[in-house]
């Protein structure tokens, strides 16, 4: 075996190897990547009420109400539901229906209290005039198609799939 | 590829590329700018706001692409000893981490006004910023050793070791929740108005060009300096 050989084949298994570990270790810590977690996510563990986390979904049509600074809304994965109460200024994309990641802890009663609210929105881009023909003619795909968080079982699948 | 490998030979390529690519360049500029800043659409959503893609998208794709001709050259210098392949992975540096740079601040440009934020730790705003600090450290660890040869095997290990965030960036917004929105191309194409793919495909091409441009640039510099090194050295055995 020449040495330039030699090398290839060093550079070839050494990258695998590299690839592989990489592939492990962020499958092992894939909790602390995940930017939030979705109302469905947040049922299936126990969270503690001095945890500071990010839950994150779409805000339920008509359930926004106002009392003052403080606002209370629902966020939704189309599977669970969590109500959030937020105090301060929402970010102008906040609106009934669009991907929102809100940041707090966990109340006592249940409700969400949220120090931070964040706007999430989807790669779908469009002139204003296509936006209103699409709803108009029918086809316009919710936001919830595409904001939707991923649940569990729904990262194991390809995108395309849904 | 190994007659590619000769300096002289390669650069003549090089040299004959250049007058296109530059031009190339700056018609793409000239030509897409004022469709992306002025004419193209405003989104219905984001408003004026959109007009940040068109430089914020094609910027982080050269970051990607750049990086990825980086850790493939420096995969041929280490195999085959090439000594052009590491001069095209080290004159590319500078470059792709200037697009990095870019992709990052327009992103925090963007951020600010749509999510809320400047910036947060999500899978592909971090990830970005990893790929940019990899080209910093590649720049930096070429350059840290008396030995020259020894500092340019230990930066090419440095970018093919790197070269595992690429699959990370990409994918992070498939991956995992992030706050960071799915790519806009995708196997089924683009997710944006056609509009808006037009100024977009403009400038993602004056963004390539204006890369060979200054790449051949780069690499007479380049190689120039290693003429002078070997000068000098044979100098100073003479003398």
């Amino acid at each position: 075996m020449t040495r330039k050989r030699r090398r290839l084949y060093f550079v070839g298994l050494g990258l695998l190897g590299l690839f592989a570990a990489t592939a492990l270790i962020l499958t092992a810590v894939e909790d602390n990547i995940v930017f939030f977690f979705s109302p469905s996510d947040l049922k299936a563990r126990t969270v503690t009420a001095d945890q500071r986390l990010r839950v994150g979904g779409l805000v339920e049509d008509g359930s926004v109400a106002k009392t003052g600074e403080t606002v209370r809304f629902v966020v939704t994965d189309n599977a669970e539901k969590l109500t959030v109460q937020y105090t301060g200024i929402l970010p102008d994309l906040f609106r009934e229906g669009q991907g929102i990641v809100a940041e707090g802890r966990m109340g006592a009663d249940g409700i969400f209290m949220a120090s931070d609210v964040l706007a999430k929105h989807d790669e779908n881009y469009m002139p204003p005039e296509v936006a209103e023909a699409l709803k108009k003619t029918g086809h316009w795909q919710e936001d919830a198609q595409k904001a939707a968080p991923k649940t569990a079982q729904d990262t194991t699948t390809p995108p395309s799939s849904n | 590829m190994h007659k590619f490998a000769n300096p002289t030979f390669f650069m003549k390529i090089a040299n004959a590329v250049f007058p296109w690519a530059a031009g190339l360049s700056v018609l793409c500029f000239i030509v897409g700018l004022p469709i992306a800043l002025v004419t193209s659409p405003p989104d219905y959503q984001q408003g004026e706001t959109v007009r940040i893609m068109y430089v914020h998208v094609p910027a982080a794709w050269m970051g990607s692409m750049v990086y990825a001709v980086m850790a493939a050259s420096s995969a041929v210098y280490l195999i085959w000893r090439h000594t052009v392949a590491h001069i095209i992975a080290r004159a590319s540096a500078p470059i792709g981490a200037m697009f990095t740079g870019l992709c990052l601040v327009t992103g925090m440009l963007w951020g600010e006004p749509m999510w809320g934020t400047w910036w947060v730790w999500d899978a592909r705003l971090t990830s970005m910023l990893i790929l940019f600090f990899l080209y910093l450290g590649y720049i930096a660890l070429g350059d840290a050793f008396e030995d020259q040869e020894r500092g340019d095997r230990a930066a090419a290990l440095l970018a093919l070791v790197g070269s595992v965030n690429l699959p990370i960036v990409h994918f992070s917004v498939e991956w995992w929740n992030t706050l960071h929105q799915s790519s806009i191309l995708s196997m089924q194409g683009f997710s944006i108005s056609t509009e808006m793919v037009v100024p977009l495909l403009l400038m993602v091409g004056a963004f390539q060009f204006y890369y060979v441009a200054v790449l051949v640039i780069r690499l007479r510099a380049e190689l120039l300096a290693a003429k002078i090194r070997t000068a000098r050295f044979n100098l100073a055995a003479t003398g």
